[in-house]
């Protein structure tokens, strides 16, 4: 809300009355000054009434204003039928007594001027209309046709002068319309000085694309945009973009979302994007910013977050069917009301009204994420300086909803593509190229993180591959003949494997022998063993031997002991 | 205008006219345009006319009814077809014209 309290809370500020219109208010900071007349002026077609008719409608419908609608061109039925394509009730809200539709019919041919006059018939006309529903706003549509209708010049200037000050008088918000003239904002030269705001309406075809803009040329005593806005005109009535906010001081989130691809996050410092930062995926043709775009979405989707996405360039089936083939089901969240497409031909609306029907789709839907694919294609509508103001001005209001937005941008050639890059990067917080590296009569993907505003992100490219599963990042082999990508990196990873079976197989070899080795040795050892086995064995045998020799010695001596004691008993005995 | 320019039927002597003048409450225009008018009346439709004058502050309603936006304004509702001036009726001649009559000096 900064700005619109400029003035400070000393001094009270110029009361204002809302219009109800979309985008209006906030470029007027509140809406138009209330109780004065406000000029809306344009050339034909350029929807002066219809802005002046919403405002007393949506007067009526939101603010509980009653109001009074002086129309000099239409007639009442036929103003009711205009506006009812819009929604908008006029009969009934006649019958309620909200709305006092006034058709003033003036034809020169049918009216003779003879001596001085004035318009008091109009002011009690419109004094009556005022009083009868109690209005609180009032329309005149298109006061110059007075002129039209009557021809002293200097009468009809002056009594537009008293009108302007007797509206003043009453009070009433009054919105008067006027068509634009040469040279001037109006062809009377006269309803811009008197009225306290101007609002100037233009309807421009550039390249046979119209876009309808809209300015504030002046606001007396209150600050207010004085950019040129784009607005719409649809089924919901007219909605002005207020494109530019007067400051830099979005909030900012430090909360980490996922690119949907593992090795991307991994060069985000492992964590991926800042939640509501405006990122730029750009590349040439078939580079794959499309299934970037689609993984993102997918991841996101998968997170619960809702997705919209803008494509431009394919139909939303086709994308469907595409992701497809690399493992990404966008159907199921589709599905699930989880990812929105909108697909819209570039050429069919300016610039602008793309802008306009962007902004709408995202304050209906209310998205996490949101995807425009490609941008590029928008060049095709508007001069690249326009699509940069464009773009500043989506992301100004995507930072401000917190929306995190991923761009694919198309480069064509490498000389017009720095310039397009510069002018769009300097806009958005992370820039991701993915380039065509041709090399041994093939092209391969390399991804580069340009830049990542607040992150230390990797400044390595990686390959990067598409495959049946998806999307990865492949670090690239830095050797001595450079960067490998490709085949070139497949067959050089296949001759480290390589590398590897051969010294597999040596130290294989190695350990076979050894094992032989082992082998011999231990049939050796056993060998050795049965040799001292069969030594010990003879040894054992030989003490064995002995042992029995001594055994029976012994045994024989004593036996010739006993036979000689038994002898000599014999000679005792004998004795 | 084109009913006058080459009006076959003239209405000079007997027709009988119907005026309406509607006036905002006492200003100048209304005061002068009343003035005029009627000494208009008295000269160029002496005994046929019937004249109508009507303060539109007093019935704003007529205001719509009768399409009006500026005063003073005169409507001649007969004969046919409707005929509409405005202004303080100051110029005679155009009301001569206008009216289809003829100068009878």
């Amino acid at each position: 809300m900064g700005p619109t309290k400029i003035t400070g809370s000393k001094y009270s500020t110029l009361p204002k009355t809302p219009t109800g219109i979309t985008g209006l208010d906030q470029i007027t900071a509140g809406g138009i000054p209330k109780g004065r007349p406000s000029l809306i002026c344009g050339e034909a077609g350029s929807g002066k009434t219809l802005m002046a008719m919403e405002f007393i409608v949506r007067g009526a419908l939101e603010y509980g204003e009653p109001g009074v609608f002086l129309a000099f061109e239409e007639k009442s039925e036929e103003l009711a039928m205009n506006v009812a394509s819009l929604g908008f009730d006029l009969e009934q809200l006649q019958k309620d007594k909200m709305i006092k539709i006034d058709h003033i019919h003036i034809d020169r041919s049918e009216i003779e001027e003879t001596g001085e006059y004035d318009l008091e018939g109009l002011f009690i006309r419109l004094d009556y209309a005022i009083k009868s529903i109690n209005a609180k706003r009032v329309v005149l549509d298109t006061i110059e046709n007075l002129f039209s209708g009557l021809s002293n010049q200097n009468i009809l200037r002056a009594e537009i002068r008293r009108l302007f000050t007797w509206l003043k008088e009453k009070g009433v918000t009054a919105v008067i319309t006027g068509e634009r003239g040469e040279g001037g904002l109006t062809r009377q030269g006269l309803e811009e000085y008197v009225s306290d705001c101007v609002i100037l309406l233009d309807h421009r075809v550039i390249n046979q694309i119209s876009t309808r803009r809209l300015r504030i040329v002046k606001y007396r005593g209150s600050q207010h945009g004085t950019n040129e806005y784009p607005f719409l005109i649809d089924e919901e009535g007219v909605s002005v973009l207020p494109v530019t906010s007067l400051e830099l001081s979005n909030e900012v989130s430090s909360e980490r979302i996922s690119s949907g691809i593992v090795g991307l996050d991994a060069m985000l410092e492992g964590k991926g994007f800042y939640k509501g930062s405006s990122i730029l995926v750009s590349g040439t043709a078939g580079t794959g910013k499309t299934s970037i775009a689609a993984t993102f979405a997918d991841a996101a989707c998968k997170r619960g977050e809702k997705c919209l996405y803008f494509a431009f360039e394919e139909s939303p089936n086709q994308i469907i069917r595409n992701m497809r083939s690399i493992g990404i089901d966008l159907q199921a969240h589709v599905d699930a009301g989880l990812l929105i497409f909108y697909a819209s031909r570039p050429t069919l609306y300016g610039l602008e009204m793309h802008l306009v029907a962007i902004h709408k789709f995202i304050t209906k839907y209310e998205p996490d994420v949101v995807i425009l694919d490609p941008i590029t294609n928008l060049i095709t509508v508007g001069a690249v300086s326009e699509v940069k103001s464009m773009l500043v001005r989506l992301i100004d209001f995507l930072q401000q909803k917190q929306i995190t937005v991923l761009f694919t941008a198309l480069n064509f050639n490498a000389i017009i593509n720095e310039q397009t890059d510069e002018g769009v990067s300097s806009l958005v917080d992370a820039w991701i190229t993915v380039r065509d590296i041709e090399s041994n009569g093939e092209r391969n993907r390399g991804l580069y993180i340009m830049k990542s505003r607040g992150m230390k992100h990797s400044n390595q490219v990686r390959e990067f591959v598409i495959s049946d599963e998806g999307l990865d990042l492949v670090e690239v082999y830095l050797g001595p003949e450079g960067v490998l990508i490709g085949s070139a990196r497949i067959s050089h990873e296949v001759e480290q494997q390589t590398g590897i079976a051969i010294r597999d197989q040596a130290v294989n070899r190695k350990d076979r022998e050894v094992h032989r080795k082992k082998q011999i040795l231990e049939s050796k050892i056993s060998g050795l063993r049965a040799e001292f086995e069969s030594t010990e064995e003879e040894l054992n045998k030989m003490y064995e031997e002995e042992a029995l020799k001594k055994e029976i010695i012994e045994k024989s001596r004593d036996e010739m002991i006993r036979l000689r004691q038994d002898l000599k008993k014999r000679n005792d005995n004998d004795n | 205008m084109q009913n006058n320019a080459d009006q076959p039927v003239r209405h000079d002597g007997d027709e009988h006219y119907y005026l309406k003048l509607f006036i905002a409450g006492a200003s100048i225009n209304s005061l002068r345009a009343i003035e005029n008018l009627k000494s208009f009346c008295h000269r160029f439709l002496k005994g046929r006319f019937e004249l109508e004058i009507i303060d539109i502050y007093q019935q704003p309603l007529l205001a719509k009814e009768e399409q009006i936006i500026a005063l003073p304004l005169l409507i001649r509702k007969f004969p046919a077809p409707e005929k509409r001036f405005v202004g303080d009726m100051s110029e005679t001649h155009i009301l001569l014209k206008g009216l289809g009559l003829t100068s009878i000096d």
